[in-house]
């Protein structure tokens, strides 16, 4: 473009760049301000507990005691617990309905799906508290502990409430999102990419596996990483099932306790200031993690999507 | 080598719009047979259905009867048919995410070859085969992607080819490219017809005329005339033949 044309450009669009950048500008603004705000009044527990703070396992509001590693492992833990089990549900539900189903049934079940989602959280732990626990208590965790009680993870008493049962409704909320990302994406596959496959003498599964995965899978790692960042922040139906003790244990039977749930807790009966400022940074570093997943998963898509050199990503 | 193929009151659906209305011919084997007609006239379904591509798009069905050297493709599995049964569709359609290497050796690898030497003989086989050897040999494991339309489209070829099937059939394999990658591929399909029975889609008479041995020519679902490319094109028995090819309408 040149000069003249530059300066000739109508003031209407000049107007919507400077809007739009402002807007653009707002976000990052927001952000930063958010953080700053939230490093100030967190000032006197990172004072007083620098760094230990972070690898503190005790958890003691009584003695003035303030550690958050058991919130940042449970926190950690159900969410990757999620995904385990949403992951390959949810891309289930999405190859099913995009390549395996009529339209009638892919209409019907991914509208179920996208319900799944609209449900609120506290449904979702009311549920996990009559129906999910006991179940757990009763017929799952018994199961576990006798065929797999060699493992730590499925030792002590099958309680219901705790770690298991907090990630497993992660799992169920976040599998729409994954699910319907996932779909989105694989339905954006263009047609021409599964008749190359089909073409070569591919099966149904071969045509996923070479032409309908690869292509999306950006896409479905952005749906697994958007589940990720819900359930790292989930607060509601983790409080009502994960137990709420600060303990680090490596069973999954054990009652645990998240970032997110300690904050909605005890922000209330905080009763001193070393106390409120230590849930504040609690959130801080649910922040921090988030933040820093998301730089990673970002950087795991780009390096996924690229593919062999000179492709267009 | 390349089989003859021969089809009997194939009829064939989008839908509840019958797009082939009963279509016989046989197509001899180790020939380049172009199929001609306006846009809508069911030569593209025609191509499809003999690789069995038709029938997975939902809504569709066929009739008929389609011998593949004295055998129905209805007895044979599809995946299986795909196999004997080639295709190099109108638009260019390498899978992004592999390389010019994994692109030509996709259709092997579905067959569940593993020997590495085996795969690079073959891919370099095919490559050579395609006319596209020379400029892509110090890049194979480049993402297809970086290649130009018409190299794209060899590369296609020569996945095609890879999987060495009889039956080559090709859908307007170079409306979307210009004269010279054109010329290419027209080059290389009067080569290829020495070990395949090639199925051509065009909407370029000239194209037809210059490399089939045989033209059909189809209107509204039915098949019009078929016969040697050169009377065809210059002592059609049809009426309506001979209105499309001097290009009173189409």
């Amino acid at each position: 473009m040149s000069k003249k044309t530059k300066l000739t450009a109508s003031i209407g669009d000049q107007t919507l760049r400077l809007l739009t950048l402002l807007m653009a500008i707002s976000v990052l603004v927001l952000m930063f301000w958010m953080g700053w705000q939230m490093f100030q009044s967190a000032g006197p527990s990172i004072d007083k507990f620098g760094f230990g703070f972070i690898t503190g396992r005790v958890w003691d509001p009584v003695k003035e005691q303030f550690g958050a590693l058991p919130f940042i492992y449970g926190t950690l833990m159900t969410s990757l617990l999620a995904l385990l089990i949403a992951t390959p549900i949810g891309l289930g539900v999405a190859i099913f309905l995009n390549e395996m189903a009529v339209t009638k049934v892919r209409m019907v079940v991914a509208f179920l799906v996208e319900m799944l989602a609209a449900i609120p959280s506290v449904v979702y732990g009311l549920w996990g508290i009559f129906i999910l626990a006991p179940w757990l208590r009763e017929t799952i965790q018994p199961a576990l502990a006798k065929w797999f009680g060699f493992l730590p993870l499925f030792q002590g008493t099958p309680l219901g409430f705790g770690m298991l049962a907090g990630g497993l409704i992660l799992a169920i909320m976040i599998l729409p999102t994954i699910a319907a990302i996932s779909g989105e994406v694989m339905a954006a596959v263009p047609n021409e990419q599964r008749e190359a496959a089909l073409a070569l003498g591919a099966t149904k599964w071969e045509m996923i596996r070479i032409a309908v995965l690869p292509y999306a899978k950006s896409g479905i790692l952005g749906g697994i990483m958007l589940g990720l960042g819900r359930a790292l922040g989930e607060t509601m139906a983790v409080t009502m099932l994960i137990g709420n003790r600060p303990d680090i244990l490596p069973s999954l039977f054990a009652p645990a306790y998240s970032m997110a749930a300690v904050i909605a807790n005890e922000f209330t009966e905080a009763t001193y200031d070393l106390y409120l400022s230590a849930l504040v940074e609690i959130g801080l570093i649910l922040f921090g993690i988030t933040l820093i997943l998301n730089v990673f998963a970002r950087l795991l898509v780009w390096s996924v999507a690229r593919g062999p050199k000179g492709g267009i990503s | 080598m390349g089989h003859s193929l021969s089809v009997r009151n194939l009829e064939a659906w989008y839908g509840s719009n019958k797009t082939l209305k009963g279509i016989n011919m046989e197509i001899a084997p180790n020939q380049v047979t172009a199929i001609i007609g306006p846009s809508g006239c069911g030569k593209s379904t025609f191509v499809r259905c003999i690789n069995r591509m038709h029938e997975t798009l939902p809504g569709t069905k066929v009739k008929g009867e389609i011998l593949l050297d004295e055998e129905s493709i209805y007895d044979r599995d599809p995946v299986a048919l795909r196999k004997m049964v080639g295709m190099v569709f109108q638009k260019a359609n390498p899978f992004p995410s592999m390389s010019i290497y994994e692109n030509v050796v996709a259709g092997l690898r579905l067959n569940g070859m593993k020997n590495k030497q085996t795969l690079h003989a073959s891919a370099e086989k095919s490559l050579r085969m395609a006319a596209l050897w020379d400029e892509v040999k110090d890049r194979l494991n480049y993402s297809g992607m970086s290649l130009s339309g018409g190299q794209q489209q060899r590369l296609c070829i020569a996945r095609a080819l890879a999987v060495e099937p009889s039956v080559l059939l090709m859908d307007e394999p170079a409306s979307a490219l210009d004269p010279i990658a054109t010329t290419h591929i027209e080059e290389l399909i009067r080569q290829l017809k020495e070990n395949y029975t090639i199925l051509i889609v065009t909407h370029n008479m000239q194209q037809a005329a210059r490399i089939a041995d045989s033209t059909a020519f189809f209107l509204n679902g039915e098949l019009v005339e078929h016969g040697p490319t050169s009377e065809i094109f210059t002592n059609p028995n049809d009426k309506r033949t001979e209105d499309y090819i001097t290009g009173r309408f189409g």
